[in-house]
């Protein structure tokens, strides 16, 4: 960077001289900082009122007694909401519901999605590009969009899932995968899986990319196995890329909402927390208590990213962090 | 590597379970969308007999009135979301790589902290809040909470972009006798323009992909998008399941996807993992 390029002459100089070659460095800065909010400020401010004000609000207004249809009989109730929420069953059996689905998606997706990136990373080049084009697909494509095209494949009127697989035991015509818990749970986790599974492998392939091919050949030629090579030499050195795949699918995964909306609307017992709020403050208009929800979803949310950050030393900020310091060095 | 047949067999059977695990659910709704209502019922994958029917109902038919407008909508908040976000994420990104300023941890760190935010959580005090304004079922009511969607993504993706820029070349062409503009127009902006373009594609599919905002902040056809109008679409009488229309307007918003994905496949993976890891 010029700025620091000036400093060493200067330091030769007069102390005069010195002086003012810093107050002019100084002046840069100050415009340098000046024209870097400038230009971040708009992008930052937009992001923060569009969240920011909005989960303030709610969490105020969790702490009231509110309906749309009756505002004037508007009373503060402090944690009267938490209480009841925590008091009622259908809460906890909507958090149960949405902690099993996350759970359970995230682990067959780190699975599948090892076993996509290993394929894609092994590929040969002529088919990786296919290959890549054919997994886009899944992850691009509208929630509610693949939320459809499962439910009709599983639906009991046009679905062809029952007559294809009626030779499987407990499967049948007559079998409505959506009105009991278990079933309906299996395909909207069958939708997720196969949404997002394409996303973890190309962070994982990603993360393959950067295990040195000396480290695999040295361990090679001392005769590890492929079993062994996976757990001593591949899977420790791409930790970071599993870390964060994990925890940005674990939070995108607890914030299930569309597929559940579009195959069940949350009956026969697959509520998950963000349709409970949906269903307080959007349909029933109950904005005190559906505040509550909303407030109780977020700080999920925030403990999960606490935990991975603290617990299992996530570093989030990582691949950019030390970006910006080459960035700042370089320059 | 030594590729005996085997090796190759094996490769065609692992492609083959790829793309049949990638396209099959696709297949089955495009092969719905083209069912007559008496195939609807008779569990088979394929048609009996193919026929244009559920497009016809929703591009001419009786769907007409909640497709075309829902069409409409999601085409236009989605595109002029994605343009602001885009500009915005550039001019942001570009202080990020290129000025020292403090706050710029900062920032990342807030679009980070955005971008894991429950989209759920602020609908509510939206809702209230629009419906006060008058930005209820309204344009703009969706354009401003998709830019807290597409922002995020669009300065991680983008500072990561133009940080691999070399800068210096910008010097070097002043150097050579280009003006500031020139530099920066002849040496940056083809350096650049990938990864603003690239950028532009991740905000497009994550705006279109939006359903908690349209069906909680619209209530008409003024301003629904195609995911909320899809929850809302009803069948031709009251004991007859919309599945064909459905199908059918599932099939024409998955277009403008899959033909993004077959053009630029290898920018939007390297987009992808440079937001997310530095790849």
């Amino acid at each position: 960077m010029t700025a620091t390029a000036d400093n060493v002459p200067a330091e030769q100089r007069s102390r005069r001289d010195r002086r003012e070659v810093q107050a002019v460095k100084s002046d840069r800065a100050k415009d340098e900082a000046r024209l870097g909010w400038l230009l971040a400020g708009p992008a930052f401010v937009i992001m923060l009122a569009v969240t920011a004000y909005p989960i303030a609000q709610a969490v105020f207004d969790s702490l009231f007694s509110y309906r749309l249809t009756a505002p004037d009989e508007r009373s503060f109730i402090f944690l009267d909401n938490y209480i009841l929420l925590f008091s009622d069953w259908v809460f906890w059996s909507a958090f149960l519901v949405t902690l099993f689905i996350t759970v359970v998606t995230v682990a067959i997706e780190l699975v599948l999605g090892f076993a996509l990136a290993m394929v894609m990373h092994r590929a040969l080049k002529r088919i990786r590009g296919p290959l890549r084009t054919a997994i886009l697909v899944p992850y691009a494509i509208i929630t509610v969009v693949a939320a459809f095209a499962w439910y009709f494949m599983f639906d009991i009127n046009s679905g062809f899932i029952n007559k294809w697989f009626s030779w499987v035991p407990g499967i049948s015509a007559e079998l409505d995968w959506f009105a009991n818990t278990g079933t309906a749970l299996t395909v909207i986790m069958a939708a997720e899986i196969w949404k997002t599974t394409p996303f973890i492998a190309l962070l994982l392939l990603a993360g393959l990319a950067q295990v040195p091919d000396e480290l695999l050949e040295a361990a090679r030629v001392d005769g590890a196995t492929r079993w062994q090579l996976l757990r001593r030499v591949i899977i420790p050195n791409m930790k970071a890329a599993i870390m964060v795949a994990v925890l940005f699918r674990a939070l995108d995964a607890f914030r299930i909402f569309d597929s559940v909306f579009i195959m069940t609307y949350g009956d026969a017992g697959t509520e998950v927390l963000a349709l409970l709020a949906y269903r307080q403050s959007i349909s029933r208009l109950e904005i005190g208590l559906g505040s509550a929800v909303s407030v109780v979803l977020f700080a999920c949310v925030l403990l999960m990213c606490f935990i991975a950050v603290k617990m299992f030393k996530v570093d989030l900020a990582s691949g950019t962090d030390t970006g910006g310091a080459q960035g700042g060095g370089e320059k | 590597m030594s590729h005996t047949a085997k090796s190759r067999l094996g490769w065609i059977i692992v492609t083959a379970v790829v793309l049949i695990y990638s396209l099959f659910p696709v297949a089955a709704i495009f092969a719905t969308s083209f069912k007559t209502p008496g195939d609807l019922g008779n569990q088979t994958f394929w048609p009996t007999s193919w026929t244009w029917e559920n497009y016809e109902m929703i591009f001419v038919g009786d769907a007409q009135g909640l497709f075309l407008s829902a069409l409409r909508n999601s085409i236009g908040i989605t595109l002029i979301a994605t343009f602001i976000a885009v500009v915005l994420a550039t001019l942001c990104a570009y202080a990020i790589a290129r000025l020292n300023f403090p706050g710029k941890r900062l920032i990342l760190g807030g679009a980070l902290a955005v971008s894991i935010f429950p989209v759920i959580s602020v609908v509510t005090p939206l809702f209230n809040l629009w419906r006060t304004i008058g930005l209820y079922d309204t344009w703009l009511g969706l354009i401003i909470p998709y830019l807290s969607l597409t922002l995020p993504i669009s300065i991680w993706t983008l500072s990561a972009f133009f940080r691999q820029i070399p800068w210096d070349l910008e010097q070097a062409a002043q150097v050579d006798g280009a003006t500031q503009w020139q530099a920066f127009r002849k040496a940056i902006v083809p350096l650049a323009a990938p990864g603003v373009f690239t950028t532009a594609i991740l905000a497009f599919f994550i705006a279109w992909n939006d359903f908690v905002y349209g069906i909680s902040l619209t209530s008409t056809e003024a301003a629904r998008p195609v995911p909320a109008a899809l929850a809302f679409f009803t069948g031709a009488s009251q004991f007859e399941e919309p599945t064909g229309a459905i199908s059918a307007a599932a099939i024409v918003v998955t277009i403008p996807v899959v033909v993004l994905v077959l053009l630029f496949q290898r920018r939007i993976v390297s987009g992808l993992t440079q937001g997310a890891v530095k790849g």
